[in-house]
């Protein structure tokens, strides 16, 4: 896909949605969408999507849409989807309807892992895009399990005693993969070639599709309006959300910076994790910096460890050249081999000093 | 055993019904079930560009019409014709200004939308 593909094609989102100036979501679903060339119904969960985007009597969409609550965000998707597969079966539908569900990461992370696991051990063939902002946006900046360590939330405020949320962030990536599921990919909107590319291949699996994208948030990470892209292009140039897929089992990384940025550039441009700067916390900073190179780490190993490796060539049989005994000479005495310490005797020795003792005694 | 009561059966007594008038009906109630809209894309209707503080102006003499601006405006409103940057839909821009951010040559300029306001 070509920036002059994107120009070409109908928009499938209106203008006219609500959403703040400067906000991730809009750009991600339209470029997710521009990958898509066959009909396809879109649910979406309750999150900052639902609440900019269908605000009665308006909507953006311009397909079918159904909105659910929070914590059926999936099972929704997998009732449509079974839906369909029904009514093709009885000959009502002719057209090839696919199911595409967006969902923020309070609605994925914490409050819908349940629906979605359910629907991934189900494998509904179901294409779910988590667009994730990192705490619940739309209620007010409440921290929410996909928090990074040390930022400030409505819930979690800097201050003299503590330093935003003291926990570590859930790897939702990973607990999707370990299902085995059809395709799992993390993406980012600085790399466009790259999402629609991972969009275009989940629409092609037979099965389920999860696919994990970093949308900032203008207002609760305390950025610039301008800077989207700038931060997602700093999240995956420090490893901070490196780009890769699970295809099938198989691990591959997609993109892999020539300098790996410290992550003191990612915190830098935002205004949530303004305390970690200060001299007081350096040793945060340099824990975070740890944990980012393990994860690095253990991401490369997977993607070497399940990498296809090249078939063998059939190596020919050489024949083995015959070895022949050196004549050994007549009147040529051997060396008597040393004499080397056995057990038997150092435990005499040990028996004698034992009684040695008890005598002194 | 309990004794049947011998005697005459009470008369019955009519009730005389008095008609309530129905209050008029709530204007909820006139709309369609589970707010549902069925007209696709009507958020056109709503015009955002009221929102801006800075309006972003193209040089189209140093623009190199990459399209990179159309791909990420959030607003979808930078137009394409012919593979050419065409124009900026000002009544739904939001002046983020993501577009100058983004623009490799730097063409794009955010200016005080306080000029244009005239």
């Amino acid at each position: 896909m070509d920036f002059k593909d994107y120009a070409r094609q109908p928009q499938k989102l209106a203008s006219g949605q609500k959403s703040c100036s400067g906000c991730g979501f809009p750009i991600i679903i339209r470029m997710a969408m521009s990958a898509i060339d066959r009909p396809f119904v879109v649910c979406q969960g309750t999150g900052c999507v639902s609440v900019t985007t269908t605000t009665w009597p308006f909507t953006s969409w311009k397909m079918p849409t159904i909105h659910s609550a929070f914590p059926n965000l999936a099972s929704t998707a997998a009732g449509v989807e079974t839906a369909v597969r029904v009514m093709k079966k009885k000959g009502k539908l002719k057209k090839d309807i696919k199911v595409v569900a967006f969902g923020g990461d309070g609605g994925t992370y914490d409050i819908g892992i349940q629906a979605l696991s359910g629907a991934i051990e189900r494998r509904h063939n179901i294409l779910y895009i988590c667009y994730d902002n990192q705490a619940y946006m739309n209620t007010g900046g409440q921290r929410s399990s996909a928090t990074p360590y040390g930022a400030a939330t409505a819930t979690t405020p800097h201050g003299t005693l503590h330093h935003g949320k003291e926990l570590f962030r859930k790897d939702l990536t990973y607990i999707v993969a370990a299902h085995d599921v059809a395709y799992v990919a993390q993406a980012s909107i600085f790399d466009f070639a790259d999402l629609t590319r991972k969009v275009k291949r989940a629409m092609e699996v037979d099965g389920f599709a999860f696919i994990n994208i970093l949308s900032p948030c203008v207002l609760f990470w305390k950025i610039p309006t301008s800077d989207a892209y700038k931060i997602s292009e700093l999240a995956v140039k420090t490893c901070f959300w490196p780009l890769y897929e699970v295809d099938h089992g198989k691990w591959i990384l997609n993109f892999k910076p020539e300098h790996k940025m410290q992550i003191e550039a990612f915190l830098k441009p935002q205004g949530r994790f303004k305390q970690l700067l200060e001299l007081r916390n350096r040793h945060i900073v340099d824990g975070l910096q740890q944990r980012v190179d393990r994860k690095w780490k253990e991401l490369l190993f997977m993607c070497e460890k399940t990498k296809e490796k090249p078939e063998k060539k059939e190596v020919k049989k050489v024949k083995k050249k015959k070895i022949v005994k050196k004549p050994v000479k007549k009147g040529v005495k051997r060396k008597p081999e040393p004499k080397i310490k056995t057990s038997k005797t150092r435990s005499k020795f040990a028996k004698l000093k034992d009684k040695l003792k008890r005598k002194r005694r | 055993m309990k004794k049947k009561k011998a005697g005459k059966k009470p008369e019955k007594v009519k009730i005389k019904k008095i008609k309530v008038k129905k209050p008029p009906q709530p204007e909820w109630k006139t709309k369609p079930i589970g707010g549902m809209i069925f007209e696709a894309g009507n958020s056109l209707k709503y015009l955002t560009g009221t929102w801006k503080t800075a309006r972003p102006i193209t040089n189209y003499d140093k623009c190199i019409h990459c399209l990179k601006c159309v791909v990420y405006c959030p607003e979808n409103c930078i137009k394409a014709k012919n593979d050419k940057k065409d124009h900026t839909e000002y009544q739904y821009c939001k002046g983020c200004g993501i577009c100058a951010q983004v623009c490799p040559v730097k063409c794009i300029k955010m200016e005080d939308e306080d000029k244009f306001q005239e």
